[in-house]
């Protein structure tokens, strides 16, 4: 592949390739006959693939095109994280969508812009590319929030979510106007060795820059005091589009937000790590306690992804070989599990109802044995039980904070996971534990939903039993950046 | 042949066949459970070639096998048993198919499910007492939270939803502070020798200051102490004992119990010596008080199954007083006793499962004169009350003597109020058989009730035959723990000084937690 194409195009072409498939998509639609079925998905899969395998070949390779994305193993991790989540996003939509009478041409070219940004963002070197990235993706996920416009939920949680988004991509890009005006470039590397060079500890500037930055990202990644926004739209978004924006939008936030504060902020780390310590405590605390008050599901998966940032946020806090690392892992893990989750609340989902509140879940298991013990596994996971990835994670991302000597994160880190155990159970409780109620849920489960399950709950066990190499790979990831 | 793993993962594999057997209508219910039985059985018999294979003789951990799990991380698959792990698994062995032969016809709704999760939960317990790599440890720990809390919040009683969670998360509230502790060891251990390691011996060898042997010492002995249940601990035992069916109680009193008592001994107090000397006398304080707050809680209990529940409050002080004198007779006695109290109490919440399964009643108001209608279910509760209350020649005596033998060398007054528990239990406990049992039928519904059923024979004639077994040949139980013993309490003793020096000790303890420099090597003062 290498030789096939200028050395200056490489790094781009994962995000190409799904650029093509959403634009193969958007054709299809225009194509398609009234009532055809076109398999519109599976060109997004063909293109999901595609970048996949591009991305392999990319591995250890250092591609840089034009100099403001870069293809090194960090951003290429992260894509491969972003794939995945497409792909099963797209194999759980198959049967949600037509239940829903959503028109599959628009909603998989979104999906696949929204990945192709995500894409970017995660291999972005410039802030500005950073900011571009933001807002193909925010816009296409806008636009999927609201996609059922017969629903007042949907259009009122859409439009929320837009505003207080373009309220935070305003604070960004004041961030980078700050950075541009102090440092003279929007260049990641540019601006990390102009900060190391230069002493500019007593420049307030620095701080304004580097706070309306972090707001812009905290906005993204739904950390306290900016989640306000979180549990809305994802309670009104469908659950398999709330799915989609709870694992990629946080995964390619993350992973921008990593690199712009590990890497070009590094030597100021002394003065954002306090912050973003209080905000990772914050974030944990308020995430699992608040969502012990729900009983909505998709609402209380909203609070419980609230407090997942707040996990990798310690990983960000601790800062060090594993503390980074930490933050890749826990993503791949994080991702595969939410989705899975919410593809299990978008499958139990009707045309006219959405099956989304806690008490819908009574007897789940007595009707759909197979369904509710998915559910649980997702469950266990998220609140790290082992051997599941989400155990992994958490043991990862606490391991990096006693090690970088952060034991009062870790302490609060436990404490909240045993609270957020409280609210998973009470899922399982229902399940489980109660009769089923007097409307009994009819579900069928199309074979594609049901491999794209089955899947995710092989990965959540391989990540949780044998996670020795997508742990040696998120290290060796790490060593190309920081 | 890895006689080790495959005690372990056999119960998966068990519980992997029964996920293949078709049983939605509930008409392979005997399938299922012939199924089951039949592997636990086969589990028993690992654990037995496994005793077999031991060499009594030797304090090292055998039958080791290890394997390259995370290296970065220097997390092993390591396992091993030695004389105390042993017959804490051997003991598993023994109850798993009593446990499954509880459940034989008190069980009808989703076999299947409750077969899979006796198995889950049989793999996990056997994992814990296997582990020497504390991560693995961790692993096996926490996993099997997950199958009891379904066993108690699917086949519980009335209130078991409420005493699942409780037990689920009073349970993971302690152990979480532990895994903070264990990632604090693993750092440690690079920070003195360049790499990190979860491998319990290394970690044994570490030099912990002991300001931090403080903070260790407390996250971990919370989670043991929890698990024990070790007064004020306890609340949530009752809880889950009197909801949990008849199986998972079994389970609960007769091995998971131990895994806290087991954690004093191999994590807790030789991991953080130090810590241990400083806190040993608190510790003991709390099984005292434990130990006769549990009798005289029990003595008023009108229900039988809460009864035993807070006997074995009791009954488990005493291990813990006997861990905390940290000498040889002390910590024999106590491994001794989990052995012992996992098989008479077990055998109680047997016996109680089967009166209830009979009348769906366990106060104890309801029954009275059982004798004449069911006399070979009233002679084997009589063997197992008395095991529990330690008469001579059953299997409570030799333990509670050793353990009263070790806490008298080490400070007499202990043992002051660990007798009054001894003598308290006698009371509970005669007093509950004497109103079930003697007297006249004061219910007309126990005037027909059936005698043991065969399934119910095969559950409680080991368990009598254990009781009288451990009574009248201890040593052949106490020898292959004699070794191991020793090894642990040489380990607390060198890095302590001897107990004689104990309040120097503390003051010196005192000293170094207040952060003064220089206060002397305290293991060089004898």
């Amino acid at each position: 592949m290498s030789n096939m194409i200028s050395p200056s195009l490489q790094a781009i072409v994962p995000m190409l390739s799904v650029t093509l498939a959403a634009l193969a998509c958007m054709a299809a639609e225009a194509f398609r006959e009234p009532g055809e079925r076109m398999p519109v998905g599976g060109l997004g899969i063909v293109g999901l693939v595609g970048a996949g395998i591009s991305a392999g070949f990319l591995w250890n390779g250092n591609a840089t095109s034009f100099g403001v994305i870069s293809g090194d193993n960090f951003g290429l991790f992260v894509t491969l994280i972003l794939v995945a989540v497409g792909i099963l996003t797209i194999m759980f939509s198959s049967q949600v969508i037509h239940r829903d009478g959503i028109v599959p041409g628009e909603y998989y070219t979104l999906v696949l812009f929204a990945i192709a940004g995500m894409i970017m963002m995660a291999t972005a070197n410039d802030l500005l590319v950073i900011f571009i990235a933001l807002e193909v993706l925010s816009l296409a996920v806008y636009v999927l929030t609201g996609i059922r416009r017969e629903d007042p939920r949907a259009s009122e949680a859409s439009f929320k979510y837009f505003l207080l988004g373009a309220f935070s991509s305003a604070f960004f890009l004041y961030g980078i106007a700050f950075t541009f005006g102090l440092t003279g470039s929007t260049r990641l590397d540019r601006i990390g060795s102009y900060l190391a060079a230069q002493s500019l500890s007593d420049n307030p500037l620095i701080l304004v820059a580097l706070g309306l930055l972090l707001v812009g990202f905290a906005f993204k990644i739904s950390a306290v005091p900016f989640h306000m926004w979180t549990p809305d739209a994802y309670e009104g978004a469908p659950a398999i589009v709330t799915g989609f924006m709870s694992t990629g939008v946080k995964a390619a936030a993350f992973a921008a937000f990593a690199r712009v504060f590990l890497s070009a902020f590094e030597p100021f780390s002394g003065d954002w790590a306090p912050v973003i310590w209080v905000i990772a405590a914050a974030t944990m605390i308020l995430g699992t306690v608040v969502g012990v008050a729900q009983t909505n599901l998709k609402r209380m998966l909203a609070y419980s992804s609230i407090a997942h940032g707040g996990y990798l946020l310690v990983g960000l806090v601790a800062a060090n070989e594993v503390g980074k690392a930490a933050i890749l892992f826990y993503l791949a893990a994080y991702a595969i599990t939410n989705l899975a989750a919410f593809g299990v609340i978008a499958l139990l989902g009707a045309r006219d109802r959405a099956n989304d509140e806690l008490r819908d879940y009574a007897g789940l298991w007595y009707r759909h044995p197979g369904l509710s013990a998915l559910m649980t596994v997702c469950l266990l996971s998220l609140g790290g039980f082992p051997p599941t990835a989400g155990f992994i994670g958490k043991w990862y991302v606490f391991s990096a904070a006693v090690s970088a000597g952060y034991y009062g994160l870790a302490v609060i880190g436990v404490l909240t996971s045993v609270i957020s155990v409280f609210f998973y159970l009470r899922v399982v409780v229902m399940m489980y534990m109660q009769e089923p109620g007097a409307e009994p849920l009819r579900i069928h489960v199309n074979a594609l939903s049901m491999t794209a399950l089955t899947v995710s709950i092989a990965a959540i066990f391989y990540l949780g039993i044998l996670p020795t190499q997508v742990l040696n790979l998120a290290a060796e990831s790490i060593s190309t950046i920081f | 042949m890895p006689l080790l793993t495959i005690s372990w993962f056999l119960p998966v594999v068990g519980a992997l066949l029964l996920l293949f057997i078709g049983n939605a209508d509930g008409r392979r219910n005997s399938v299922i459970r012939w199924t089951t039985l039949i592997v636990s059985i086969a589990v028993f018999a690992v654990t037995l070639a496994m005793w077999a294979s031991f060499d009594a003789a030797s304090a090292e951990f055998q039958l080791v096998e290890r394997h390259a799990w995370i290296p970065a991380f220097g997390i092993d698959y390591y396992i091993g048993v030695d004389g105390i792990s042993l017959l804490l698994i051997v003991l598993t062995g023994l109850l798993t198919p009593v446990a499954v032969l509880s459940a034989w016809v008190g069980i009808e709704k989703k076999v299947k499910e409750f077969c899979i999760f006796l198995l889950l939960l049989e793999a996990a317990m056997i994992g814990v007492f296997l582990s020497l790599d504390l991560f693995l440890f961790y692993v096996f720990w926490d996993a099997m939270l997950v199958p009891m809390y379904f066993l108690i919040g699917i086949w519980g009683y009335d209130q078991r939803i409420y005493a699942a969670l409780k037990f689920m998360l009073y349970t993971m509230a302690g152990s979480v502070l532990m895994l903070i502790a264990i990632l604090g060891l693993a750092y440690l251990h690079k920070a003195a020798t360049g790499s990190y390691s979860f491998d319990l011996l290394k970690l044994y060898t570490l030099d912990i200051a002991p300001r931090t042997q403080f903070w260790f010492f407390l996250a971990f002995a919370l989670a043991f102490a929890i698990k024990v249940p070790l007064f004020p601990f306890h609340t949530w035992l009752p809880d889950a004992h009197v909801q949990a069916p008849t199986a998972g109680s079994v389970i609960l009193a007769g091995v998971l119990l131990k895994m806290g008592t087991y954690g004093f001994v191999r994590f807790a107090f030789p991991l953080f010596p130090l810590a241990a000397a400083y806190f040993a006398p608190w510790i003991a304080v709390l099984a005292v008080i434990g130990i006769i707050y549990g009798a005289l809680v029990a003595m008023v209990q009108p229900d039988m199954k809460k009864l035993v529940a807070y006997s074995s409050v009791s009954h488990l002080g005493f291990v813990v007083l006997g861990i905390c004198a940290m000498n040889v007779n002390g910590v024999q006695g106590a491994v001794y006793q989990m052995v012992a109290h996992g098989v008479s109490t077990g055998g109680l919440f047997l016996i109680v499962g089967m009166l209830s399964d009979r009348r769906h009643t366990r106060l104890i108001s309801e029954f009275g004169g059982l004798k004449a209608v069911m006399p070979r279910l009233t002679g084997a509760f009589m063997i197992i009350t008395l095991a529990s209350i330690g008469l001579p020649g059953l299997n409570g005596f030799i333990g509670e003597f050793l353990i009263m033998l070790g806490a008298f060398r080490w400070d007499p007054r202990y043992v002051v109020g660990a007798g009054l528990g001894v003598i308290l239990s006698v009371v509970y406990m005669l007093w509950m058989f004497q109103r079930v049992y003697y007297g006249k039928v004061t219910q007309h519904e126990n005037e027909g009730l059936p005698d043991l059923l065969p399934h119910e024979w095969s559950a409680v004639v080991p368990l009598c035959a254990v009781a009288l077994a451990m009574g009248v040949f201890p040593t052949v139980f106490l020898k292959p723990m004699e070794p191991s013993v020793t090894r642990v309490v040489e380990r607390l003793q060198n890095t302590q000084t001897l107990r004689v020096d104990n309040d120097m000790q503390k003051a010196k303890f005192k000293l170094q937690h207040a952060g003064v420099k220089n206060a002397s090597d305290p293991f060089a003062s004898r």
